[in-house]
């Protein structure tokens, strides 16, 4: 029952008002105590659950498999599919098990044939709706219809099945492709979009038949708030939501002679590509992934690691030139508490929701896009290669990433600095298709100058990630002692963990070293932050995002942090939206465990774990970079600014 | 002062919010009130009660897009619903659409141009027993006749005017 401790509906965190919840059972029929235990039994075998847990629930406590469509762990219950229909004893009709909280003892039938008939009758009457060949789909082959239509034994279609399409593809985002030919109206990701993610683009319009999945007033997902953080592609059961997919762009470049077609890869990918390659969540793939993207014909791969290094410099020196220009001079144009860019979706959200903070959000780039900036203009030089034949390609655990490449400003380099964002899905299918199967590969290293990465980099990926990396360099900045002095094999726990919020207060000691050669320029001395506690937050889900926005703006315990961490989707990167299919708490969970392992990795073999020990970016710095961070050109090339775009659907 | 258009709307749909409080629940009520003044629920009506009540915009479409009685598209002053169900079809209510189809010129589904009458299609409003029946805003007509008809768009049209104005939104007929 792991998938009621994390739903929201069941912990009460759920924005759903009552009326729309599941019953929750607040008084007991026979007077006992709530909460207690009470026996079911379902198909001849007993079992004991709590009160109020579902007949699904107490199904799959006990291997009975009920099948389901518009349940999902992540989400609220909806029970609108009526797939998952079982016989109740002494009930006249068939009941959704996903919505039956058990409240006495039961006896429950989950396959007889009245619920087979039903079911197949439900499948039926959904196939009649649903159009498009199997094998033209990218689903094929992990769609939940497809293999329920499998598992039910459709031969035919009783209904009729569409013989023409009766919607037009809206390719209007740069990140998410609507189909709704292939839509069954099961919801997921009207939940996903208004409850798990509060962005409140997608709704059910319309009544009866004519209902339809779609955005405010029908419009193109280009128009409307869409954050592009694609978790109801994650969760959809069919092919209905896709990514924009550049695969092809991408082999035409590798095809042509002419152009240098580098790679860089963020960490969340390589934690998930497994998946896709029917292994278990949570095996690292990372040097075996290096072989086949140069296979496929890459002709460089880097880790965008190097730049989430170079993010936590900027990001960092950004956060003490503000602590210093806020605390110390009293100068109020760059406000507190700062909040991370690294999350597309996060900077899109809070566009669009709370335009007036932009001032807060960090102007540094995304390690993506740093690297693109980068690429076309250090590596070219350093390698005498014309930027204009460069195509940079990155693999993103992320859709949002799609819409961040393309946006105008991201051209610091005077080229497009990232010309396409590949999400671990469409990688996995560019690696089948040249008939590699990744876990065969040879191990092999990612190539110079951005090669050596740190684990700081590599953590990144997971939610409180990026606070981790940055306290790790801001402790050892200040203090120049080693976090390991403070932190057990230099683990901030306190920021890690998948609750929404996180609020952590670090202590600075009294004894303070000198200002490092890095940032000399900018602060005088570390005595203003002697003895201070550093104030710190982390979110991940824009809906936790936007709790903690709304605490700022009531005054609340994160209006008084120093450093905000905000990642858009649930569980930090590795639960993005470009992520392999299907995403359940357990299998982020897992994806965090080889995320920190890959960290804790490169402690082991003695490799640099903090961003301003590694060498290359210290390179960097002194080759190219060389009025240090946030000096002039780091602010043209590795900063940005934002648009305050407001909610206001024009 | 000058305001413009949707200042002045923006200020109409607070008072309307207020009055019924900015919980949830009240949006339907909020939605209904505002339906009756301005015979329409704007686009930019929905976005400002999304907005006042703390929901999503997309929220408020679905729930106008869902109820009959609620509508985007712009609806005349009076909204004449004929009943189309089995009992009023056998009583004759092919008669009365033709009737009123023709006094007012317009189809089921359309608006005059001057904007005082919609017609539009019902699903039974319960009068079975006296049909055909139709709704003119919220009152009931029934055994309507197409001579009957003739009578109650005139009543209509007299209701209607600068000295009336009042009157007729208020209490229709």
């Amino acid at each position: 029952m792991t998938s009621k401790k994390n739903n929201p509906c069941a912990d009460g965190t759920c924005r759903v008002p009552t009326s729309q919840r599941p019953q929750t059972i607040s008084t007991d029929a026979n007077n006992g105590d709530i909460g207690a235990l009470v026996t079911v039994v379902i198909d001849d075998q007993e079992v004991k659950v709590p009160m109020g847990t579902t007949i699904l629930e107490a199904a799959r406590s006990i291997g009975v498999k009920i099948p389901t469509l518009c349940y999902h762990e992540d989400l609220c219950i909806a029970g609108v599919c009526r797939i998952c229909l079982v016989e109740v004893e002494g009930q006249r009709t068939l009941q959704a098990s996903c919505a039956y909280p058990i409240t006495q003892p039961i006896t429950v039938k989950t396959h007889t044939a009245k619920v087979r008939q039903a079911r197949r009758h439900i499948l039926d009457l959904m196939l009649s709706e649903h159009y498009g060949e199997c094998y033209a789909c990218f689903r094929n082959n992990n769609c939940e219809l497809q293999s329920l239509a499998k598992e039910y034994g459709v031969d035919y279609f009783r209904f009729g099945h569409p013989e023409k399409s009766r919607h037009k593809i809206d390719r209007s985002s740069y990140s998410v492709v609507r189909d709704m030919d292939k839509c069954i109206q099961c919801r997921r990701c009207v939940r996903t979009c208004i409850d798990l993610q509060e962005v409140g683009v997608l709704e059910a319009l319309g009544r009866g038949d004519k209902t339809e999945i779609a955005t405010y007033l029908d419009k193109p997902l280009g128009d409307v708030v869409c954050i592009n953080c694609g978790q109801c592609i994650n969760r959809c059961p069919t092919g209905a939501l896709r990514a924009n997919d550049p695969t092809d762009e991408v082999w035409a470049a590798i095809d042509d002679p002419t152009k240098h077609v580098v790679m860089q890869t963020a960490p969340s990918p390589r934690a998930g590509i497994c998946e896709e390659f029917g292994m278990e969540a949570g095996t690292p793939m990372t040097w075996e992934m290096n072989t086949a993207l140069r296979r496929c014909g890459f002709d460089k791969v880097f880790d965008t690691n190097f730049t989430a290094d170079l993010t936590i410099i900027e990001e960092g020196t950004e956060l003490i030139i503000r602590l210093y220009k806020t605390l110390v001079e009293g100068d109020t144009s760059m406000p507190l508490p700062q909040f991370t860019s690294c999350s597309p979706g996060w900077v899109k959200y809070i566009e669009h929701f709370y335009p007036e903070r932009l001032g807060h959000v960090s102007s540094a780039k995304s390690p993506q896009q740093m690297f693109g900036a980068m690429i076309k203009t250090w590596y070219a030089q350093i390698n005498n290669i014309d930027p204009a034949d460069i195509v940079s390609v990155a693999l993103m655990p992320c859709s949002a990433k799609k819409f961040e490449c393309n946006r105008p400003e991201m051209c610091d380099s005077g080229y497009k600095d990232i010309d396409y964002g590949l999400t671990t899905r469409e990688l996995a299918q560019m690696i089948r298709e040249a008939g590699i199967h990744l876990p065969d590969m040879p191990k092999s290293d990612f190539d110079d100058p951005f090669g050596t990465a740190t684990g700081s980099g590599v953590i990144f990926g997971a939610t409180g990630g990026v606070m981790e990396a940055a306290l790790r360099t801001v402790i050892e900045l200040i203090t120049g002692k080693k976090v390991e002095d403070f932190y057990e094999h230099a683990d901030i726990i306190p920021v890690r963990g998948f609750e929404g919020c996180r609020y952590v207060e670090l202590q600075i000691p009294e004894e303070v070293g000198p200002v490092p050669d890095l940032i000399k320029h900018l602060v005088p001395n570390w005595d203003w932050v002697k003895g201070a506690t550093l104030k710190v937050g982390v979110a991940h889900g824009t809906a936790n995002a936007k709790k903690v926005m709304e605490d700022i703006k009531a005054g609340g315990k994160f209006s008084e942090c120093h450093f905000i961490e905000f990642m858009a989707c649930p569980g930090g990167c590795l639960g993005g939206g470009g992520q392999p299919i299907p995403t359940t708490p357990e299998i982020r969970a897992a994806r965090a465990r080889a995320i920190y392992a890959e960290d804790a990795a490169y402690g082991k073999a003695g490799k640099p774990r903090k961003s301003h020990e590694n060498p290359a970016v210290l390179r960097v710095y002194e080759e190219f970079l060389k009025e240090g961070p946030c000096g002039h050109l780091s602010h043209k090339l590795l900063h940005t600014s934002y648009t305050p775009r407001g909610k206001f659907i024009g | 002062m000058l305001t413009t258009q949707q200042e002045k709307l923006m200020g109409e749909l607070k008072a309307i919010v207020e009055k019924h409080g900015t919980d949830r629940s009240a949006l339907i009520p909020i939605l209904q009130d505002v339906q009756k003044c301005y015979h329409t629920i704007s686009d930019f009506a929905m976005q400002v009660i999304a907005d006042m009540l703390g929901i999503h915009p997309v929220e408020v479409n679905s729930v106008v897009t869902f109820y009959a009685f609620l509508n985007e598209k712009y609806h005349g002053k009076f909204v004449i619903r004929l009943c189309r169900t089995i009992s009023c079809e056998m009583a004759g209510k092919a008669a009365v659409a033709r009737q009123l189809e023709n006094d007012l010129g317009i189809k089921f589904g359309e608006t005059t141009d001057d904007g005082r009458f919609t017609l539009e299609w019902a699903n039974c409003i319960g009068m079975c027993d006296q049909g055909p029946a139709m709704l003119v805003n919220d009152q009931v007509f029934t055994r309507v006749t197409p001579e009957k008809v003739h009578d109650i768009l005139q009543m209509c049209e007299q209701s209607f005017g600068p000295h009336t104005l009042q009157k007729a939104e208020e209490h229709v007929l």
